[in-house]
C-alpha cells in the first residue's frame, strides 16, 4: 500500500477491528465506533495519497461547493469527501481496473454510446483540474481554490454546461462537463456510502436524510407501512450515530 | 498444447443459473460432471452480515458482477454504425464467478403467459396480415404450456417461491393473477409482505378495474427446504437485494438452493477462473470433443468431454458458438444463418411519486418487492387499435433503498445547497409505478463478432447492433398514459416521469435489466433457429446451449423462471434419451 500517513493507521487500526470477535466488539472492550473514529484522519491534517498539494486544494475548494456545510445538515468538507475521493482515486476504481480501456477510443462518440474517454478516473482529474486552473488563471488570475465562494460556483456551473472549453486550456480530448461527472458523481458517493471507504464522516448524511446504513435487518419493521423509522444509522463497522 | 485434464461425461461452461441445474441433474443421473467458471469463488461464508451492506462496493462498482475489462461487448444502433465497446456497464450488466448472475439479481420468479410460448400463432390470429412491422421476426417457443408447467413447478420448488396463485388448475384464485397460465400447484410460499408502495399501487389499480397481485419472489417468506434438501431463511427485508449477494440465505441463487447439494456429489467438480475460449470440434464438425480454456495461471488446458453444455450467458454462449464454429452465422442482409439471429433486449419506463408526508423507509424491503398487474399483456388487452404487439408488467416495486442515486422532485438542483437539501426533504418519500415491456426480434437487430475490438485473451469481442423499433416506442406510448392514470389515481404531490420518446433511440448508458435474450433462438427446425426445444445444438449434437440465447423474442415477465424451466426441460430429456443414445433429439 503506497499510502504513508493517518489514513494507512486508519486501515490498520479498522482492520484489527473486524478481526475481533463480535462479542468482543459488542461487549465494547474495545468499541468498533471508537476505533472508527479514532481513525477517521482530520482533513486539514490529512495528506492524501493520490492528489498532489494544488490538486487536493482544487478538491477540498470544489467539493465546499457541491455540498455546502448549512444548518440543515453537514457538508462534504466535515464529512472527509474530499478523502474518499483520494483514496478512491489511490485505488483500483482510480486506475479503471474494472473497465475495457484498449483502443481505438473515439472520444466524440455520443453521449449514449457511453463512456468513451481513453483516460482511468485518476487521470481524469489531473487533466481536470489542470484545465479548470488553467481556465481560471486566465479569467480571474488565481487558481480555482483561491476563487470566492459565488465566483467558484460559476466556474463549476460552467464546467457542468461545458462552457468551457477545455481544449482552450491544453487539454484536447476531455470534456468539461465529463470532468464535472466525474467530480459530481464522486462526491456524492462519499457523502453517502460507508465511511470505511474515508467519506461519510460520522455517518452525517445518513443521520440527515434518515437512512439507517447497515443495520439490514427489518422483520420487525416490515409490518409497519407508513411509521417513520427511529434508529438513528449504524456503519458496517459498527459505528453508532 | 500443453495441459489436458482427465477426460469427463460432461463439461458444463459457466456455474450460474442453468449451470447450476444442469451439473446438479446430470450428475445425479451417475455422469462425471466438471464445470468450468471464467469468474471467482463466490461463497455464502464469506457474504455474511453484514458485509454486502454496502451500496458504493456492490451496487455502484459492482464488486460481484462480471468486469467490463474481461467481458465488455461492442454495441451500435445499426450497420451503418462503427460499434463501440461497453467500457463500463450500462444498459446490462452481467454476472460472474460461482452463481453467475443468480448471486446479484432481483428474483422476481415469474412464469410467462401460455400466449407469450405461443406469441406468433397469436399474431396470425390477432393482427390484420400487414398490420405489424414487415421486418420483425418474430416465432413461437417450440414448447407448450403443458411441457413447461411441470418444470415451471419444479423450479419454484427449489427456489421456494413466495407469491399468491391466480389460477390453480383452472379455478381462478383471488389476489392472483386471473391472467396466468394454469398451475399445478400454489407457490410454496405464501408473499413477500407488502411495503407502503404496494399498498397504494394496488388500491390505485383496483380501482381502476385492473388486478394486482404480490410480485412472485424468490427471496423467500418463510423457512423453506427444497427437494435437494437445502434450507432456506426467510427474508429479513435487509433492504440489500438487487445488486447485492443476499447476507441473509434467503435469496434464491445457485448457492443458496443448489450447489451446496451438488457439492455433496463425488462425480462433480467445478474449477473457477476457468474460461473457456472455445469448443472443439471433430474433424466431421458433427460433434464436440470438448473445450479449451485458460487456466488461473494463464495456461491453456484441453477439457476432453463427452457432452458439453454452453451456461455462460446469453451472449456469451452466443459468441462461444461463433468461435467455435458452431452452426452458420446469421446474416442481416440476406436472412441467412441462425447464430446471432433475433437478439432481443426489453425496455422499461416509471413515473416517480412525491409524498411529502409519507414515509416508504425504502431500506426495509426485499429486492422483488412489489405488485403488479398483468392487464396489458399479449391477450389480455387489445392492442390492434394501436398497430402494436406487446405488454408489460405494470408494477411499483421497491428494489432497493440505499440512498446513492435517490429520485429526487422536478426542479431539484443537482449539487449544492439544494441538492442537499432535496437529499434531506425527499429521501424515502417516494415510489415509482412501472412498466417492463416486451421486446420483439427483427431483422435488423443482431450479434455478430466485432472486427475491431479483443478481448484479454485476443478474441473478438461480441458486437451487438441494436436499437428501438417502432412497434416498442408505440408501446411505450401506450403504457405511459396507462401509468399516468395510476399516478394521477394516487394523486401524489408531484412525480417525474421517464420512457422512451417516440423518436428515441437505445441509450446503452443506463440501466434497464439484464435480461438480453435470443442469438441462438429455439425453434422447430434448423430453418428457423439455433437450437430445438431441448436447446440442443441442431448442427453439433452434443452441445446443449441453455440460456436467455434461446428465447425467439422477450416477453414482459423476467426471464429466469422460463431459462430454468428449459433448462430441467432439457435435462430430463438429456439423461431419459441422450444418454443411451447419443445423437439429434428432434428428427427433421
Ligand atoms: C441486477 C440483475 C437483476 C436481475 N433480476 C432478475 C429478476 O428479478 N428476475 C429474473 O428472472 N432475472 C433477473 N436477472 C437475470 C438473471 O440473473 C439471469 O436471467 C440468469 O442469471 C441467467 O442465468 P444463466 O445461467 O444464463 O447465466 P448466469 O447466471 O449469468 O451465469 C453465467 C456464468 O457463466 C460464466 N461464464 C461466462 N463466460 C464464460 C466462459 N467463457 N468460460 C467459463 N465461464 C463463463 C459467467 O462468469 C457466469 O458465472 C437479473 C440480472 C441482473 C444482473
Amino acid at each position: 500500500m503506497a499510502v504513508v500517513n493517518g489514513t494507512s493507521r486508519r486501515a490498520f487500526l479498522l482492520g484489527s477491528v473486524l478481526a475481533l470477535p463480535t462479542a468482543v466488539v459488542s461487549a465494547r472492550l474495545f468499541g468498533a465506533a471508537e476505533a472508527a473514529r479514532l481513525a477517521a484522519p482530520v482533513i486539514d491534517t490529512y495528506v492524501p495519497a493520490f492528489f498532489a498539494a494544488p490538486e487536493w486544494k482544487f478538491v477540498m475548494a470544489a467539493c465546499d461547493r457541491l455540498i455546502p456545510a448549512d444548518a440543515e445538515g453537514p457538508g462534504a468538507l466535515e464529512t472527509n469527501v474530499p478523502v474518499f475521493i483520494d483514496q478512491e482515486l489511490a485505488g483500483s476504481y482510480g486506475r479503471a481496473d474494472d473497465w475495457y480501456m484498449e483502443g481505438p477510443h473515439d472520444s466524440k462518440a455520443p453521449a449514449d454510446m457511453g463512456f468513451q474517454i481513453p483516460y482511468a478516473p485518476s487521470e481524469i482529474y489531473r487533466r481536470g483540474i489542470k484545465a479548470t486552473d488553467a481556465y481560471t488563471a486566465q479569467t480571474h488570475q488565481k487558481s480555482f481554490a483561491e476563487l470566492d465562494a459565488q465566483t467558484r460556483d460559476q466556474v463549476l456551473t460552467k464546467l457542468q454546461k461545458n462552457e468551457i472549453n477545455f481544449a482552450e486550456f491544453g487539454e484536447p480530448i476531455l470534456k468539461a462537463s465529463a470532468f464535472f461527472g466525474f467530480l459530481l458523481t464522486n462526491t456524492q458517493e462519499g457523502y453517502l456510502s460507508d465511511p470505511m471507504y474515508g467519506g461519510n464522516k460520522g455517518m452525517g448524511s445518513w443521520v440527515m436524510i434518515g437512512f439507517p446504513g447497515a443495520r439490514a435487518s427489518f422483520l420487525e419493521w416490515i409490518g409497519q407501512q407508513g411509521v417513520k423509522y427511529p434508529l438513528g444509522p449504524v456503519s458496517l463497522l459498527g459505528e453508532r450515530a | 498444447m500443453a495441459i489436458v485434464n482427465d477426460a469427463v461425461d460432461v463439461v458444463v461452461v459457466g456455474l450460474g443459473w442453468t449451470g447450476s441445474i444442469m451439473s446438479i441433474e446430470l450428475a445425479k443421473a451417475g455422469l462425471k460432471v466438471r464445470a468450468l467458471e471464467s469468474g471467482p469463488e463466490r461463497t455464502n461464508a464469506e457474504e455474511i452480515y453484514p458485509k454486502p451492506a454496502d451500496q458504493l462496493g456492490y451496487s455502484v462498482r459492482q464488486k460481484v458482477f462480471a468486469k467490463a475489462r474481461q467481458s465488455a461487448l461492442t454495441v451500435r444502433h445499426n450497420q451503418s454504425q462503427t460499434a463501440l465497446p461497453t467500457r463500463r456497464w450500462g444498459a446490462f450488466k452481467p454476472g460472474n464467478g460461482v452463481g453467475g448472475a443468480g448471486v446479484h439479481w432481483t428474483a422476481v420468479l415469474i412464469r410467462p403467459t401460455p400466449t407469450d410460448l405461443k406469441l406468433k400463432t397469436w399474431a396470425d390470429q390477432t393482427y390484420k396480415p400487414g398490420q405489424l412491422q414487415d421486418d420483425m421476426t418474430i416465432q413461437d417457443f417450440p414448447v407448450t404450456w403443458d411441457e413447461m408447467e411441470p418444470h415451471f413447478d419444479f423450479f419454484e420448488k427449489v427456489c421456494g417461491a413466495s407469491g399468491q396463485a391466480g389460477n390453480i388448475k383452472g379455478v381462478i384464485q383471488e389476489g392472483g393473477d386471473p391472467f396466468e397460465g394454469p398451475r399445478s400447484n400454489p407457490f410454496p410460499l405464501p408473499p413477500l409482505k407488502d411495503t407502503l408502495n404496494n399498498t397504494i399501487f394496488a388500491k390505485a389499480a383496483k380501482k381502476l378495474g385492473y388486478h394486482p397481485f404480490p410480485n412472485p419472489s424468490a427471496a423467500a417468506s418463510g423457512a423453506w427446504t427444497n427437494p435437494y434438501g437445502v434450507q432456506i431463511a426467510p427474508c429479513n427485508y435487509c433492504g440489500f437485494c438487487s445488486d447485492y449477494y443476499c447476507l441473509n440465505y434467503s435469496k434464491a441463487s445457485p448457492q443458496t438452493t443448489i450447489l451446496d447439494a451438488a457439492k455433496r456429489l463425488s462425480n462433480f467438480d467445478y474449477r473457477v477462473n476457468a474460461h473457456v475460449t472455445r469448443v472443439d470440434l471433430h474433424d466431421d464438425k458433427k460433434t464436440a470433443k470438448g473445450v479449451t480454456y485458460i487456466d488461473e495461471k494463464g495456461q491453456e488446458v484441453f477439457q476432453p468431454a463427452n457432452i458439453v453444455i454452453l451456461a455462460s450467458f446469453q451472449f456469451n454462449n452466443v459468441r462461444l458458438m461463433m468461435l467455435s464454429g458452431i452452426g452458420k452465422p446469421y446474416d442481416p442482409n440476406t436472412g441467412e444463418g441462425q447464430i446471432g439471429r433475433n437478439y432481443a433486449f426489453l425496455s422499461n419506463g416509471n413515473a416517480t411519486l412525491f409524498f411529502k408526508d409519507k414515509n416508504f423507509n425504502p431500506f426495509v424491503t426485499a429486492g422483488p418487492t412489489g405488485q403488479m398487474i398483468n392487464d396489458f399483456s399479449p391477450g389480455t388487452f387489445d392492442a390492434t387499435p394501436y398497430d402494436f404487439i406487446g405488454g408489460a408488467k405494470l408494477h411499483s416495486s421497491q428494489a432497493g433503498g440505499a440512498p446513492i442515486g435517490a429520485a429526487l422532485p422536478h426542479g431539484t438542483p443537482s449539487w449544492g445547497a439544494g441538492w442537499k437539501k432535496g437529499m434531506k426533504d425527499w429521501y424515502g418519500h417516494s415510489m415509482k409505478v412501472s412498466i417492463t415491456t416486451t421486446c420483439m426480434s427483427y431483422r435488423g437487430n443482431y450479434l455478430d463478432l466485432d472486427p475491431t475490438y479483443k478481448d484479454p485473451y485476443g478474441q473478438p469481442l461480441l458486437r451487438m447492433t441494436f436499437d428501438w423499433a417502432q412497434n416498442e416506442l408505440k408501446l411505450q406510448q401506450f403504457l405511459r398514459q396507462r401509468v399516468l392514470e395510476i399516478v394521477k389515481e394516487i394523486g401524489p404531490d408531484s412525480y417525474t416521469e421517464s420512457f422512451l420518446k417516440p423518436d428515441a433511440h437505445w441509450n446503452t448508458t443506463s440501466y434497464i435489466s439484464t435480461h438480453n435474450v435470443g442469438g441462438a433462438v429455439m425453434g422447430e427446425t434448423p430453418n428457423d433457429s439455433a437450437i430445438n426445444k431441448y436447446m440442443q445444438s441442431w448442427d453439433v449434437h452434443n452441445v446443449f446451449v441453455p440460456g436467455g440465447n434461446a428465447f425467439p423474442q422477450n416477453f414482459q415477465a423476467n426471464p429466469t423462471l422460463m431459462l430454468g424451466a428449459l433448462t430441467y426441460f432439457s435435462v430430463k430429456q438429456i439423461t431419459d434419451q441422450y444418454i443411451k443414445n447419443p445423437g439429434p433429439l428432434v428428427q427433421i
